[in-house]
């Protein structure tokens, strides 16, 4: 690949999400501003391989890209006169200009963009698919193998949340002070699932996993630089960047999965957790806690603690209480119920779990079966693993789990 | 601006509010009505009869038949509507928020096709 053509793959998953933004404000119509930054790159390709790569790469697509706009809506120009007008546009030389780039970033087009991606109206579904399409920059094949359903299926996904988008108006904006907290929610949580699609460990497809990964890390780093007042925004961040530092020493090189007491810590990167933990400590200082900041608290508490014996379990157990009271889940009253059988022994933790609504959730059977085994509960514990191994389909979890079962002594 | 149907779902078999809570709920309408007439988002709106009083027409190789009763026989019925005018689905979504509560029952939003340009 020669030194242009890597440039222009590396702006395109870069800045293609700035560009359509732009367009996206000017124009009001996703599918002109999809096309249009799609025919700039093209042109990129073209050019850039023989002129040289511009001096700022993003300013000339956007430009471009405004130029192909501007064409497309003077050929329609009987329909469209009027926008045309509107927008007085003149289209200037990309090579000429010098491609001013916002920098203020409430002045950021993505923002409007990732409010109108995920917008409540939108299923969420059809949230992620065009939060990763249209700001992630990544192709429909790539979004359709990363959620495992068929090409056409999120291909059709996407063409019906556009259509709505356009048809029912959901506009361009960024939310009023009064409603962000509620239209911030979608936006996280759109973020926060992309990651642990990611997350999940699986046996094919690594690399696509690693991706999105990558690209979660990316957009709640744009979050937060976009919106830096708002403490869940920095939560949500700070939860990824510590996940992201353990994923390294979450599965072994065959693939299999390793549970946090027995990783190897030192594979854990540092930078990460340093960054995280700063910003956990920042979140703290505002005391304005939410759900992700809690949950980044509770990492940040692994995160620290040089093996899981030293870990203070005391205090992530307060965290838990806290968490439970935002977001009163079976699951996490299970995650607290580990932490004090960490605390109180194995028979505290089984007394936690007992009565919670979890039958169908294999990490349920799972936690029960290594506790039961620690208290000598060996045939309990066997079935305890054959609930969780039927209940998951993920391979390395069944390998994993296979692995605790074949391990349990002769019955009692 | 777009124009958006906000249709109110009835569910049949439920027990009938009280004469008090349905004097309530015109008057909670009314208010609305009023704001919308106001801010010059008002088209149209009105309640309709239940629909087991309504009449089907349909044409079938050149006959046209009428059956007696709703076109589909499910438990939700259109109790009523309004057709609105709204800059965008955020603002028929404001809308559609105080008319579910005005009505005690759940609004459907649905824009309108554009009107083809001559």
């Amino acid at each position: 690949m020669s030194v242009a053509a890597a440039t222009i793959e590396q702006v395109f998953r870069e800045e293609s999400g700035q560009a359509i933004a732009t367009l996206v404000r000017l124009f009001g119509d996703i599918d002109v501003a999809e096309e249009a930054v799609q025919e700039a790159f093209l042109i990129a390709s073209e050019r850039w391989p023989q002129a040289g790569v511009p001096p700022n790469p993003p300013g000339w697509i956007v430009t471009t890209a405004k130029n192909r706009a501007i064409d497309r809506f003077r050929r329609e120009a009987s329909r469209h006169d009027r926008q045309v007008q509107a927008l007085d546009l003149t289209a200037v030389d990309p090579d000429e200009e010098e491609g001013a780039m916002p920098t203020d970033p409430m002045r950021d087009d993505r923002l409007g963009l990732i409010f109108m991606c995920c917008h409540p109206a939108l299923a969420q579904s059809a949230q992620v698919a065009l939060t990763l399409r249209l700001l992630g920059g990544l192709q429909t094949p790539e979004i359709a193998r990363a959620f495992l359903v068929p090409e056409a299926t999120m291909a059709q996904r996407l063409v019906r949340a556009k259509k709505k988008i356009s048809a029912a108006n959901i506009p361009y904006r960024i939310p009023r002070d009064e409603e962000l907290t509620d239209r911030l929610r979608p936006v996280l949580a759109v973020v926060y699932l992309v990651y642990n699609e990611g997350h999940t460990v699986s046996g094919g497809e690594q690399l696509v996993r690693d991706d999105l990964c990558r690209e979660a890390v990316r957009l709640a780093r744009l979050l937060a630089e976009l919106m830096p007042d708002e403490p869940e925004v920095k939560g949500l961040l700070a939860l990824l960047l510590l996940s992201e530092a353990r994923r390294p020493a979450r599965t072994t090189a065959d693939g299999s999965l390793v549970l946090m007491p027995d990783q190897d810590r030192s594979l854990w990167d540092q930078e990460l957790i340093a960054e995280g933990h700063e910003l956990v400590r920042s979140c703290l200082r505002r005391n304005q806690p939410g759900p992700y900041q809690l949950q980044a608290a509770i990492n940040a508490v692994h995160t620290d603690a040089e093996s899981a014996e030293e870990t203070d379990w005391a205090q992530i157990i307060a965290l838990y209480d806290q968490l439970l009271a935002w977001t009163p889940t079976p699951v996490v009253a299970l995650n607290r119920a580990v932490a004090i059988a960490q605390l109180d022994g194995p028979r505290a933790g089984l007394a936690a779990m007992d009565g919670l609504q979890l039958d169908e959730y294999y990490a349920y059977h799972a936690a029960r079966a290594d506790l039961l085994a620690r208290i000598g509960s060996a045939e309990e514990a066997r079935e305890a693993y054959e609930a969780a191994i039927r209940l998951t389909d993920n391979d390395a979890e069944q390998r994993h789990l296979r692995g605790r079962r074949d391990g349990l002594g002769a019955s009692d | 601006m777009t124009q958006y149907l906000l249709s109110v779902y009835m569910i049949d078999g439920q027990e009938p509010p009280s004469e008090e809570e349905i004097t309530k709920m015109y008057a909670d309408v009314d208010v609305v009505n009023e704001e919308l007439k106001q801010t010059g988002a008002w088209v149209f709106a009105g309640g309709l009869h239940p629909a087991t009083l309504a009449t089907v027409v349909r044409e079938n190789a050149g006959e046209v038949l009428l059956t007696d009763g709703p076109f589909v026989e499910t438990k939700e019925q259109l109790g009523g509507f309004w057709v609105i005018e709204a800059a965008d689905l955020d603002a028929a979504l404001t809308w559609a928020r105080k008319a579910t509560v005005a009505c005690q029952a759940p609004v459907e939003v649905r824009p309108f096709q554009d009107v083809p340009e001559q």
